[in-house]
């Protein structure tokens, strides 16, 4: 690992201060994702600004009936906060169904919407990415290709975005809350992570002097039947190979609110609203999920390892929306 | 042939009769950290993870170095309570707060119940992951005890863990034993369990 200069900032102007003086800065939230960079010289920050002591942690009530996560709360705490688990199952879930334990008392929020991909070339320094190393060319196209995207790929890019708590915020309609030297100002979560295009070097629309102060959870009463379904290939800490946040609400059998994500398939939480607007004002059926799933699918592109992902995407999603529709009769 | 520990700590240990490149020197920061109740004031390098501090320069060898990526748990210590991977973190980011490592849990003559428990189920075999699973086990009890959920709780909004062997087995799957021993580690956690709440 290189070494770096460690700046511990004491209040928000002070980090973003550091970062606006510095443009190869970098904050650190719980570490997890960036220190395993460092240590492979894939990150390569000459300053590490360490927010830790940000008074961002509280998970709070808004006015509105909604919640706001801090930045720098934990995923652990955000997880089993008692307000999250009721109003916000698919949320508990999914964090909980990421990394172990001891990763989630160190990962924060904010950061694990930060946290980049696992694509194995993108780790491998000596292999060319264009995600690590712009216009080098992209390994995982030809390559060893079975955890990576099949919706929203470009030439440049098939990787994924690991987070599984991102996914459960697309389906909640989440939006970022971000601070700059500028002010404050929002960004909805869809809007948040970017497609490869062009420009896969740039995860986010976040910039480099900007600062996640919360995550914002807008009231949604009908949230409390929801689900997060993660398959992967060993049932504990481990990414998604496929997965599907769905939120559903059934009343005289028929679908009055429906929110589906996926996971797993694109280099951003993927919100399936091709397969919502099928959905929405149907009875819910076997043949329509099915039908739901297959449209939002229709796009895909399987390389020579994930081809299989595409059949997996709308299993899950027919499975995810049947066990919901099934808590609803129970 | 000798290393220094900051070149092992650099990784620029000298490769096929190369000498090292020379290092710029980054600099050295005042380190306090407070572990098992004891405090330490070191000269540390921003980049030394909590791990190597522990070992390389206070000499806690009881927290062990796997993976050194947070895959496999064997680095696993208490801050403030909570269990975290060591290897992930650096340690200048841990002042004023509280560490707890296998060394501060119990000594030979004076087992912690689950270092007491590890051995009367042969909860391992090597035992080089034991002070992870150890460390780790403890927090996890703890979380049940404040009815944190894990992903195999069917209830989320009951506050209350009913720790089926199914829970141990999620809430320590950030603890790898390459051995196998899984079968004892859960038995040595079930029963501290029992003996906690026959309390």
């Amino acid at each position: 690992m290189r070494a770096f200069t460690y700046t511990r900032a004491a209040d928000t102007s002070a980090a973003l201060g550091a970062a606006i003086q510095n443009p190869e800065a970098k904050f650190i939230g719980g570490g997890t994702n960036l220190v395993d960079l460092m240590r492979e010289e894939v990150e390569r920050p000459n300053e590490v600004i360490d927010i830790n002591r940000l008074p961002l942690s509280q998970i709070e009530e808004l006015p509105d009936g909604g919640l706001r996560l801090g930045a720098l709360a934990r995923n652990s705490h955000t997880a089993n906060h008692l307000l999250v688990r009721q109003r916000y199952p698919v949320l508990t879930q999914a964090i909980l169904s990421a990394a172990s334990p001891q990763l989630r008392n160190l990962a924060t929020n904010a950061g694990n919407l930060l946290q980049r991909t696992r694509c194995y070339y993108f780790y491998d320094i000596t292999a060319p990415c264009n995600k690590r190393q712009p216009g080098s060319g992209c390994a995982a196209i030809g390559g060893f290709n079975r955890i990576h995207a099949i919706l929203g790929t470009s030439e440049q890019c098939i990787a994924t975005h690991p987070s599984d708590m991102a996914v459960a915020l697309a389906a909640l309609d989440a939006t970022v809350q971000v601070q700059s030297a500028n002010g404050q100002h929002s960004i909805p979560i869809e809007a948040f992570h970017r497609l490869p295009g062009d420009t896969p070097e740039q995860d986010t629309n976040l910039g480099h002097d900007e600062l996640i102060t919360a995550i914002d959870l807008p009231a949604t009463p009908f949230a409390t039947s929801s689900l997060y379904l993660k398959v992967r290939d060993r049932p504990s800490f481990a990414f998604a190979l496929v997965s599907v946040a769905a939120v559903l609400k059934v009343a005289d059998s028929q679908i009055k609110n429906v929110r589906l994500a996926l996971g797993g398939v694109a280099h951003k939480p993927w919100r399936a609203h091709a397969a919502e607007e099928i959905l929405t004002g149907a009875q819910p059926t076997a043949e329509i999920f099915r039908r739901a799933a297959e449209a939002e699918l229709q796009a895909a592109i399987g390389y020579e390892h994930n081809a299989f992902k595409i059949e997996l995407a709308k299993r899950t999603i027919v499975r995810a929306l049947t066990t919901l529709t099934e808590r609803h009769l129970a | 042939m000798s290393f220094s520990i900051e070149q092992i700590l650099r990784g620029d240990l000298p490769r096929g009769g190369q000498s090292p490149p020379a290092a710029a020197d980054p600099g050295l920061l005042p380190v306090s950290l407070r572990i098992n109740g004891h405090d330490y004031h070191l000269q540390l390098e921003s980049r030394v993870s909590l791990l190597d501090a522990l070992r390389e320069f206070i000499g806690l060898t009881g927290t062990k170095k796997g993976c050194n990526q947070g895959a496999c748990g064997a680095c696993t210590v208490l801050v403030d309570g909570e269990r975290v991977n060591s290897c992930l973190t650096f340690a200048v980011m841990h002042e004023g707060q509280e560490i707890t490592t296998i060394e501060g849990l119990g000594q030979p003559d004076n087992l912690h119940p689950l270092q007491a428990a590890f051995i009367e189920h042969d909860g391992f075999q090597c035992g080089y992951c034991t002070p992870g699973q150890i460390c780790s086990a403890l927090a996890m009890l703890k979380e049940v005890a404040q009815g944190d959920a894990s992903l195999a709780t069917s209830d989320l909004t009951k506050a209350e863990v009913d720790l089926t062997d199914e829970e141990i087995r999620e809430r320590m799957s950030g603890n790898i034993c390459r051995c196998g021993a899984y079968l004892g580690i859960v038995d040595s956690i079930r029963d501290v369990y029992e003996q906690q709440k026959g309390q």
